[in-house]
């Protein structure tokens, strides 16, 4: 198992090398450069002040070099500097991370144990309006845009209802401590984590659901029934278990992107998350927080999958470890 | 003292389905010790009457008459809640197959604890303890190590065991064995068998058996019942039924067993191998050999040779994990051998690649086992049957019209090439699989357990197919199987395989009826049903 996992650990390395360097050409294929961007916005565009800006920030050098001194940095998790904000990338990262995770890591709990229990539900109704009802939402939230219901969500809790607040992190200037502060932010929360949320929570309906009757039309379940087990023992322990091997597989890519934020859902309600930060980024041509997010996220898509692979495992005794 | 008795039970099938009644009219009765037999094809009703009597019908199929009682009690009153309370408990049931009955994310002990959480008894000590006796008593080697395994480590025979022991952790009244040893060989097979006699002499337990194979009737049943379409044809004393069948269907089920029965020595002409295996060798490892468990290495395959002449069929017997089928893989190049060479026509095919294998895969052809799983499920006779043809180049509609001719040659009409698998029934879609196989032509057909997974008398009628087609158009075959019956009835000679080795070889008059190694003796004495051939055929001759 050690041995299984310090062997991905070394693959991943060379896989993530591999997406900077590419992430990194990419970015540079692009026209324009952010010193052409500054200078445009300063109003003053000589060729002597484009130079400047440039020999300042590096990027009159080679591209080899430019790529060489970002992989250099980035092994030492420095990201580089941002030139638009003026701050080191790392820490911009840093700042905006507590919030996304907040969002992201709620709407995947929340999705999951919705989905996995809705697909339940809807499984042991097969065919009775119960499980139509289940169903009909499920295509709904899985057809419908996100941006459409984060903003109908908006207009109904927010604007109409006033129940919740519409967009931020938390009221600006009320200054709340403790556990105030805690339920301000909740608030907050709930309408983009239940946006996010709502399409896995489809997925995760849909995929249990369809999972469970698999299952339950499996030789064991008729042999768990001849034991004399009761309904409910039989759908927890060996239709359930059985059914969310295909779960897992899916929860694991959502869990990937947990650090990548979520631009559409942060930018409609205004979450100073990652997924906003890189919105700003990519509109401000800034370099090294695009490339800087790019990173983080693959790291965490190949650290998630790693440990999908592992949980795999622990779950089902039949699948062997091979690097 | 009867137990169970079953009166005018008619078990109604959804609409739409291809008859109206499972099982219809259905009476008997069982009394405590004895065992039971019902006998049918698939499709009979067979366990659709066993199932019920556990109240456990699919969805939709309900019974519509009649009653079931047991013990006193009218099983089909009960409701859903006194019904648990039966199963497992007073009534148990063990199926045919051993593997996908477990649940494979569970450890065998917890499985079999379950049963007695399931009616409160025993705590948890108690249960562990008995679940090892238990295991113990089926004749499971190390139960220590068993009750901590997962089913999928277990060989398919000690996997049945542990069904038998979950099936009897309660002392039922009542055993409700489906198909226990179809899935299982010979031997395996046997040793289930006898385990099944013998827990039922010491604990005067009541056993429903239900099976198509006649042989195993003769050796366990005291009493017989004939299914057929749902309904009772035949029922009575086991040596009554046997010896004496009444019925024209329950005649043609005994005529379909395949028999031990020697055949016409074929004459010795000097010819040419077509096929010439030397040295074969393939090697499995699983585990990485690492801090995570010990690697395992199987050597499936050592040191195999034989020739094979043209217009020859050579079985290969063997239990499962002799290795019987890796050989037949390996020669058509589904598994990459590691040693040793294979010449046809002398050129050695055991380690081409590329465009050199495709122009020769051709000649060699494969049936495979499970009619249902080696089509596919989503295609039409008719691309099932071209694709290979247009593989190697065929037109289209050249393709279209051999498979039309190639359908009729294994008896079925083209109207079929419409149609997909799963409107066919067993025996028709291994007729398919093996239109398959001939539509390249190939000089050599491998028949990987190719009638095992049908009904004695389906398998009879594949079988002579196979002789008439092997007979028509020139083949050599080469047919796997771990039944002796067949393969008497179809092979000129026999090959017997253990753990990956040849042990006997020879002509199949001389290795079926005097072999002389130790282990084809057992393989031939594990054979059910000798006894009864023995006095049908004094009986007839008397």
């Amino acid at each position: 198992m050690i041995r299984f996992i310090l062997g991905r650990l070394i693959k991943a390395v060379f896989i993530l090398l591999a997406i900077l360097v590419f992430n990194f050409l990419l970015i540079h294929a692009a026209p324009g450069d952010p010193a052409a961007v500054m200078a445009g916005e300063a109003g003053a565009a000589d060729e002597k002040f484009l130079a400047d800006l440039r020999a300042n920030f590096g990027l009159d050098q080679p591209l080899y070099v430019q790529l060489w001194l970002y992989i250099k940095g980035a092994v030492q998790l420095d990201l580089g500097y941002s030139f638009r904000q003026q701050m080191p990338v790392a820490e911009m990262i840093g700042d905006r991370l507590p919030a996304t995770l907040l969002l992201t890591g709620v709407a995947f709990v929340l999705s999951l144990v919705l989905g996995v229990a809705a697909g339940v539900a809807a499984s042991a109704r097969q065919g009775r309006w119960g499980d139509t009802i289940i169903s009909t939402f499920a295509l709904l939230f899985y057809a419908t845009p996100l941006f459409w219901v984060a903003l109908m969500a908006t207009l109904v809790f927010s604007v109409w209802l006033e129940w919740l607040p519409g967009f931020g992190y938390s009221t600006i200037g009320a200054g709340y401590t403790g556990l105030a502060h805690v339920l301000d932010v909740a608030k907050h929360l709930v309408l983009p984590a239940s946006t996010l949320g709502l399409f896995f929570t489809a997925i995760y309906m849909r995929m249990t659901r369809a999972s469970m009757l698999e299952v339950s039309r499996l030789d064991f379940v008729k042999t768990a029934r001849a034991k004399g087990l009761s309904r409910g023992v039989i759908q927890r322990r060996h239709i359930l278990r059985n059914a969310l091997l295909p779960v897992i597989t899916l929860a694991g890519l959502q869990a990937g992107q947990i650090f990548g934020g979520a631009i559409l859902t942060e930018t409609v309600f205004a979450w100073p998350g990652i997924g906003r930060l890189m919105f700003e980024a990519i509109n401000q041509r800034d370099y090294n927080v695009i490339l800087g997010v790019f990173y983080i996220s693959a790291a965490m898509v190949l650290l998630f999958n790693l440990i999908t692979d592992v949980i795999y495992v622990i779950v089902d005794p039949r699948i062997r470890l091979t690097t | 003292m009867t137990l169970l008795s079953i009166r005018d039970l008619s078990i109604a099938l959804p609409l739409g389905a291809d008859r109206l009644y499972a099982a219809k009219n259905i009476n008997f009765d069982l009394a405590s010790g004895e065992i039971l037999c019902i006998v049918g094809e698939s499709g009979s009703g067979k366990s659709m009457s066993a199932n019920a009597v556990m109240g456990l019908l699919p969805q939709g199929v309900e019974p519509d008459s009649g009653s079931i009682t047991f013990d006193g009690q009218s099983i089909l009153d009960l409701s859903e809640n006194e019904l648990l309370k039966l199963r497992g408990s007073r009534i148990s049931m063990i199926f045919q197959e051993p593997l996908s009955a477990l649940n494979p994310l569970m450890r065998v002990g917890a499985q079999i604890s379950e049963v007695f959480e399931a009616h409160g008894a025993l705590t948890g000590a108690e249960r562990r303890a008995r679940a090892l006796k238990l295991l113990d008593e089926v004749g499971i080697p190390d139960p220590e190590a068993a009750i901590r395994a997962y089913p999928f480590q277990l060989s398919g025979g000690q996997r049945q065991r542990v069904m038998i022991a979950m099936a009897l952790a309660l002392e039922p009244d009542i055993l409700i064995a489906d198909e226990p040893t179809t899935a299982l060989d010979v031997t395996t097979q046997a040793q289930i068998l006898a385990l099944i006699e013998d827990l039922r002499k010491k604990r005067g337990m009541a056993v429903i058996f239900i099976t198509h194979d006649f042989g195993v009737v003769a050796d366990i049943a005291d009493r017989v019942i004939v299914m057929k379409k749902g309904e009772i044809v035949e029922a009575g004393r086991a040596p009554d039924v046997l010896l004496n069948p009444q019925h024209p269907y329950t005649r043609a089920l005994i005529d379909a067993i395949p028999r031990l029965t020697k055949t016409e020595p074929v004459e010795e002409v000097e010819r040419a191998p077509l096929l010439k295996v030397e040295g074969l060798q393939k090697t499995f490892s699983t585990g990485s050999g690492t801090l995570f468990g010990k690697r395992r290495v199987v050597k499936a395959v050592q040191d195999v040779s034989f020739d094979l002449y043209a217009g020859e069929t050579i079985g290969i017997v063997g239990e499962s994990g002799s290795g019987k089928s890796t050989v037949g893989r390996c020669l058509v190049r589904l598994l990459h051998p590691d040693g040793g060479r294979v010449l046809m026509d002398g050129v050695d095919i055991a380690h081409m690649s590329g465009a050199e294998l495709h122009a020769q895969r051709r000649k060699l052809q494969m049936i495979f086992q499970d009619p249902f799983s080696s089509l596919n499920p989503r295609a039409r006779v008719s691309r099932i049957l071209t694709e290979g043809m247009i593989a190697y180049g065929m037109p289209d509609k050249e393709a279209k019209a051999k498979a039309r001719e190639l359908l009729e040659l294994v008896g079925l009409d083209e109207t079929a090439m419409k149609r997909f698998p799963h409107e066919f029934s067993g025996g028709q879609r291994q007729r398919i699989g093996i239109a398959r196989a001939l539509a390249l032509e190939p000089a050599i057909i491998i028949a990987d357990e190719a009638v095992s997974a049908l009904d004695v008398s389906i398998q009879a009628q594949v079988l002579d197919l196979l002789a008439e087609l092997k007979e028509r158009l020139h083949l050599s075959m080469l047919f796997i199987t771990h039944d002796l019956r067949v393969a008497a009835r179809i092979c000129d000679r026999i090959i017997v395989m253990q753990k990956g080795q040849i042990v006997e070889a020879g002509p199949v008059n001389k290795v079926l009826h005097d072999p002389d190694t130790a282990y084809t003796s057992s393989l031939l004495e594990a054979i059910p049903g000798q006894d009864y051939e023995r006095s049908l055929a004094a009986a007839n001759k008397g």
